[in-house]
């Protein structure tokens, strides 16, 4: 009930801001080449919707594989790197400095690399979504409840056991919050990729919509985005659901 | 005997916590270590359990060597220490598995047995402080080694939670019988629960005495109104008091 009200808290501040947005565009005046009022933009995403689905798909398709490797990539480097405290140490740091690289400088050097196909995009989604979970994952599993680490020890748990037993589940909700933080910038990170050369996509929709200055379309874009990211937060959230056992559940 | 331990000392650095201590568990016997918090109680458990190694002394468990070695013993802490993950049934499988291997059939007869059963599906987030204990000491009673070890088990529950769950500890003990070795700073629950009561020293800890509990089984609340029990409260009290003046 109380999660009922708060979503609808969120729903009324949005449509008051849609409210406003609007008012603000047909009072003033504003050209649509500006800024496209949102029922002009509803109207254009309805009306194109058709062609659009296309690239939706394509981008959906691109971000869920990538999500999926990147993701695995992140939690196979957590769980290395937490069994390896000494390579801990020396990799950490490097993995660091791999965010620091701006995707939009990468993404042209990969291209240049590897072509225009799959791999660079993958390369791109997977370099934007790992570091995330590596990150919670290993805090999630540095953080283990000393005292059941304690109860494990004295019962006799070897290390094996206490990791798969103890371990691996205790870092399960961190490992989700990290997956949706990655989950989020995996579509960002599909969208710059496909910015660079691709066939179908929202990048690519946009690219055209922005080069014909077609603003009504590149909002039509962005809200695409904003939709596909909350629907990959939503897909997560529900399998933490039915993963994640007896723990608070928070909003 | 079960367990014997001779001359057992440990220092951690230039800290001396156990100094020659020695004591024994007979098969069946319940034994309450009655001490002041941070005399080395829970660290005689640690040496036992074989997650440190003792300074000097021997620990023996069925006449064989057991320093330094794990999984010896069944334990229960003072934190119930339920994987949240878990649901009550498989929580008290837990030890069985890191031993061997789970047995739900015998797990939910116990729960049964001991008026759990409605519980086995809940997780401990869903159970009070007391029901969590009860399954915790459950879960070491289900692990298959002979010495069950628990560390101040009831001291984190509130006064009446805390009597009902040593009524409840003794029901179950008495009608299913195991070596109990039971740390606790409650002179009224080494009493009322043990067999036979040694009084450690504040640190650093040595045996100042050992006293034969001398009240029949089954133990009934009444007893705690007698006054040979009182006047066997006040002989352990004058006890600790003495070594407190004498620091
Ligand atoms: N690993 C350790 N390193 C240093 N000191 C310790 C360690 N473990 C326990 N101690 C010390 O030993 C003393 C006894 O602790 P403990 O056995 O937990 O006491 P109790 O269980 O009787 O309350 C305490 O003063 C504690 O600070
Ligand atoms: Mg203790």
């Amino acid at each position: 009930m109380h999660n009922v009200m708060k979503r609808g808290g969120a729903v009324v501040f949005l449509l008051v801001l849609f409210i406003i947005w609007e008012a603000v565009v047909w009072w003033r005046d504003i050209p649509m080449w500006l800024l496209p009022a949102p029922s002009a933009i509803i109207a254009e995403g309805y009306r194109s919707f058709g062609d659009f689905s296309v690239h939706i798909l394509a981008t959906t398709k691109l971000t869920l594989l990538g999500l999926t490797i990147g993701a695995s990539i992140g939690f196979i480097i957590a769980l290395l790197l937490h069994r390896m405290p000494l390579i801990n140490q020396m990799v950490y740091p490097l993995l660091i400095l791999s965010q620091n690289v701006p995707t939009i400088v990468l993404a042209p050097l990969l291209i240049i690399w590897f072509g225009f196909g799959l791999l660079p995009k993958l390369i791109i989604i997977s370099l934007v979504c790992f570091f995330p979970i590596v990150v919670a994952m290993m805090d999630g599993l540095k953080n283990t409840d000393p005292t059941l680490k304690h109860y494990m020890q004295m019962i006799g748990a070897n290390r094996g056991q206490t990791f798969w037993k103890l371990e691996l589940p205790y870092a399960m909700p961190s490992l989700f919050s990290g997956l949706k933080i990655a989950a989020t910038y995996s579509v960002m990170g599909a969208v710059i990729s496909e910015w660079l050369g691709a066939k179908q996509g929202i990048g690519v929709y946009m690219t055209y919509a922005q080069s014909s200055f077609r603003i009504d379309r590149v909002f039509v874009a962005i809200f695409a985005i904003m939709l596909l990211s909350m629907a990959l937060f939503a897909l997560i959230q529900l399998i933490e659901r039915m993963i994640v056992k007896g723990q608070t559940r928070e909003v | 005997m079960l367990l014997e331990i001779t001359d057992l000392s440990k220092n951690f650095g230039a800290t001396e916590v156990l100094q020659h201590v020695n004591l024994q568990v007979a098969d069946g016997e319940f034994v309450a270590i009655l001490g002041p918090s941070g005399s080395g109680k829970s660290t005689l458990f640690q040496l036992i359990g074989g997650i440190i190694t003792p300074t000097a002394g021997e620990i023996l468990l069925n006449g064989k060597a057991i320093s330094g070695e794990k999984g010896h013993i069944s334990y229960m802490p003072q934190q119930a220490s339920l994987f949240p993950w878990r649901t009550v049934l498989q929580n008290v499988v837990l030890a069985q598995e890191i031993q061997s291997k789970a047995n739900y059939t015998q797990a939910e007869d116990w729960l049964e047995r001991v008026g759990l059963a409605q519980f086995k599906e809940a997780y401990p987030i869903e159970l009070s402080g007391g029901m969590k204990q009860r399954v915790a000491f459950i879960r070491a009673l289900l692990s298959e080694q002979n010495l069950l070890c628990l560390d101040e088990p009831f001291s984190a529950l509130d006064e009446f939670t805390r009597l009902d769950m040593q009524n409840w500890l003794l029901s179950v003990w008495e009608a299913h019988p195991r070596s109990v070795l039971f740390i606790t700073h409650s002179i009224e629950e080494a009493i009322y629960l043990a067999d036979r009561i040694i009084i450690l020293s504040k640190r650093p800890a040595h045996i100042k005495e050992e006293i034969k509990v001398p009240f029949a089984r089954p133990r009934h609340p009444a007893m705690l109104a007698t006054a040979e029990f009182i006047a066997l409260k006040q002989h352990i009290f004058a006890q600790m008091e003495t070594r407190k003046t004498n620091d």
